[in-house]
């Protein structure tokens, strides 16, 4: 079989499971987030918390929950690895340094997975399953949180009223999260990834030398890894790790995994807002984008521009055999298009152009489709942004899914897409104002530069994957990039459940000869525009600097 | 003290204690229950897909090794030589050299690579296959193209007293293709077929 017709059956096959499952699993998800009963596990988990899962809350409220968690998660996580050296299971490991631990416990807690360390040589079992786990369901069930309450915000009216955070936040764990991880990581298991708590194992080669094979809980950490869109590596390797990610059907299983709740959430939305045209609207737009960036890029790949790629015949620098050019790209893509960040091949050694489309896949705020509920607001948003922009063309108040976007609404709406953009530009221009990119890079030219920015734009959009030459381990990056994380985690979110608020309160305007039709392909196109036009004003500067530069003059 | 300092320790505290409940569920009883399936029905896999030869663990075969000779950083012509390792097939150092595609550096290094696996198995640099000259992502990467396993095929029986017929046998025997015929792309394991090749030219 040729290579292309064997890309074109894996996309293929992918796109088919995703259509089969999105329906199920979107219904599935809205019919939690509806439904008035608790399970026995919850009843019991809300008795140990001390919440009542009944509490409607307002936006005030709801965000303090989220907030409050999330400090939380961030404190426990950093007193984790800081004594971890004197808790059981500590493989010999010594404690994590503090601004290492810092920014670690913020980007798993932001749902980023920025790994400024390596998984083998740092973090003890303990740390691992106990704390960095944890934070892939947390972080991710939070994120899913935000977007229901957004949903909420159109779909209800009068009420100002969102839903309660912890019930959506035990919900999201314990009936989408937990179930599938348990399978998937049973799946991968046998496909060869391992799944114990051994220590390292010491073997004798036939020539006579040792080799340390890495001992790990790993198959149920990956589960929940790509699940969530978190993409943290129990191994420095990540994906590309054989006992992450042994054959082609693992690699299929995880891309499957990656993608699967991002683009069933626009169903759960339409669903839960009455039309589930609504929902397709915005699907359809999730999936072009992606589609044309898996294209670009395994088109490019394969073309292999690049001087040391010419020389070699090919872009197998930084991928694996099992894996190949193919289904390489397609990870990449989907891998920096969702927020998940894990990577089954290094991007540092894409050429310089597919390099800039994974960074734009970035830059776009990660919505197509975008991380685990992440990836559902921040569409939204744009969307808001899309009916506004329509609103000015033909001079009338704008109006999205009987929600009137007036002052109010479009200040939230805006602010909340900024924040990111602003993140990335000032963060990279400070790091190479101050010799703090020029330090940690390990290319040259403009490839080095592409290495800072694609570090501020993956910590900003908390993306998590790296153009891994960059020296993340100093106390600059761990600080700033930690602070990137943070801010480019809650504030949007802060802003989301404000508008969410807003949108509640309102009394809904019945639709009209003049209203702008959201569920038709003409606003999936207005759409397509308006993320192009923003994104590229914002960033093509940026872009031009660096991978434009190398990838034009290769 | 003001309502809204009790409210936000309020919040804190329910915030904490669901954060050590989920730690029990998601972080301790949810790696334990995949655990004790994985070891109950996937043994093998579950703890490396461990290779013995006569009762001694000698690798996995999900995990690349160096096949020098012994005692040097000299590849051995006896053996089928792996992929360009990063950090000499290290499982505790895994990853990529991340140097660009259009980077003069790892120009170089391919440039050299290209020389010396063309003068080590004999044949002109234009045959050389590309996974031959460029460093994998892992590390350590426990295959290589079927290319490059033939490419080898020459040197390895005149090292260990075979014909060609009989190693090019050997080699298509260890061809695995496409994981269920369209995904990924073909690929030979260097362990297993190094073990093979151990037993035909001692057998």
């Amino acid at each position: 079989m040729s290579p292309v017709l064997a890309d074109v059956l894996q996309v293929s096959a992918l796109v088919v499971a995703l259509a089969l499952v999105h329906r199920p699993l979107g219904d599935h998800m809205a019919a939690v987030f509806s439904s008035g009963k608790h399970l026995r596990v919850e009843k019991w988990i809300y008795r140990a918390v001390g919440a009542n899962p009944n509490a409607d809350m307002r936006w005030p409220a709801y965000m303090r929950a989220v907030l409050a968690f999330s400090a939380v998660s961030v404190l426990f996580l950093y007193l984790l690895m800081r004594v971890q050296d004197r808790l059981p299971l500590s493989l010999g490991f010594d404690a994590i340094s503090p601004d290492q631990a810092f920014n670690t416990a913020v980007s798993f807690t932001s749902n980023t997975n920025w790994q400024s360390y390596a998984g083998e040589s740092a973090m003890s079992h303990l740390t691992q399953t106990g704390g960095l786990a944890v934070q892939n369901f947390a972080s991710a069930a939070a994120g899913i949180a935000v977007a229901i309450a957004l949903v909420r915000g159109f779909a209800r009216s009068r009420t100002g009223e969102l839903g309660n955070f912890w019930a959506d936040l035990v919900r999201g764990v314990v009936r989408i999260l937990i179930p599938i991880s348990v399978i998937a990581a049973v799946l991968l298991v046998a496909t060869g990834a391992i799944q114990n708590f051994a220590g390292v194992h010491e073997i004798t080669t036939l020539t006579g030398q040792t080799q340390s094979i890495s001992p790990g809980a790993v198959a149920s950490q990956e589960a929940i890894k790509d699940l969530g869109t978190n993409g943290g590596g129990y191994f420095n390797a990540n994906s590309s790790h054989p006992f992450e990610n042994p054959n082609g059907f693992s690699n299929l299983l995880t891309i499957f995994l990656l993608l699967v709740i991002p683009f069933s959430l626009p169903r759960t939305f339409g669903t839960m807002v009455g039309s589930v045209k609504q929902g397709y609207a915005i699907v359809a737009v999730m999936a072009s984008v992606w589609f044309v960036g898996v294209v670009l890029v395994t088109w490019i790949e394969y073309a292999h521009p690049g001087s040391a790629s010419q020389l070699a015949g090919g872009a197998m620098e930084g991928k694996e055999q099992r894996f190949g050019e193919g289904s390489s790209s397609l990870f990449a893509v989907s891998t920096t298009m969702t927020s998940t960040g894990s990577v089954n091949s290094f991007h540092d050694s894409y050429s310089g152009l597919s390099g800039g489309v994974l960074l734009l896949g970035m830059m776009l705020g990660e919505i197509a489709p975008g991380g685990v509920g992440s990836g559902l607001y921040g569409m939204l948003i744009m969307a808001v942004i899309a009916v506004f922009v329509a609103g000015l063309m033909v001079g009338r108040t704008p109006e999205y899914l009987g929600k009137k976007i007036g002052t109010r609404e479009i200040k939230l709406a805006a602010c909340s897409l900024l924040v990111t953009p602003a993140l990335v530009l000032t963060g990279t221009a400070l790091a190479m104002a101050t010799g703090n990119g020029e330090s940690s890079m390990t290319n040259t030219g403009a490839h080095g530069f592409s290495e800072v920015l694609y570090a501020y734009t993956s910590a900003s959009n908390n993306n998590g994957s790296a153009f891994a030459g960059f020296t993340a381990d100093t106390a600059y990056h761990n600080t700033a990039l930690g602070l990137c994380m943070a801010l480019g985690r809650f504030l949007p979110m802060v802003f989301v459940l404000a508008l969410a608020g807003s949108l509640a309160e309102q009394r809904p305007v019945p639709a009209g000869a003049g209203t702008l039709r959201t569920e038709k392909p003409l606003f999936s196109g207005l759409l397509i525009g308006t993320i192009m036009i923003i994104t590229g004003l914002t960033f093509f500067p940026a872009l031009a600097l660096g991978p434009l530069a190398e990838g034009l003059a290769a | 003290m003001n309502n809204s300092v009790v409210n936000t320790g309020r919040v804190l505290g329910a915030a904490l204690r669901m954060l050590l409940v989920l730690t029990v569920i998601t972080g301790i009883a949810y790696p334990l229950a995949v655990t004790g399936v994985a070891q109950g029905l996937l043994p093998d896999q579950a703890n490396g897909s461990i290779v013995r030869v006569e009762g001694k663990d000698v690798g996995s075969a999900l995990v690349g090794q160096t096949w020098n000779i012994d005692g040097t950083d000299e590849p051995d012509p006896m053996w089928f030589q792996p992929r360009p390792s990063n950090s000499d097939y290290d499982p505790l150092a895994t990853g990529s050299g991340q140097l660009g595609a259009s980077d003069a550096v790892l120009t170089r290094t391919v440039a050299d690579r290209k020389k010396a696996v063309a003068a080590f198995n004999g044949v002109p640099a234009s045959e050389v296959p590309k996974d031959a000259v460029t460093g994998s992502g892992s590390a350590i990467d426990p295959h290589i193209s079927p290319a490059y396993a033939h490419l080898q095929v020459q040197r390895i029986a005149e090292a260990n007293g075979l014909t060609a017929r009989q190693v090019t046998a050997l080699v298509q025997r260890h061809t695995e293709g496409r994981t269920a015929g369209f995904l990924g792309q073909p690929h030979v394991n260097v362990l297993r077929l190094n073990l093979a090749l151990k037993n035909l030219a001692t057998g």
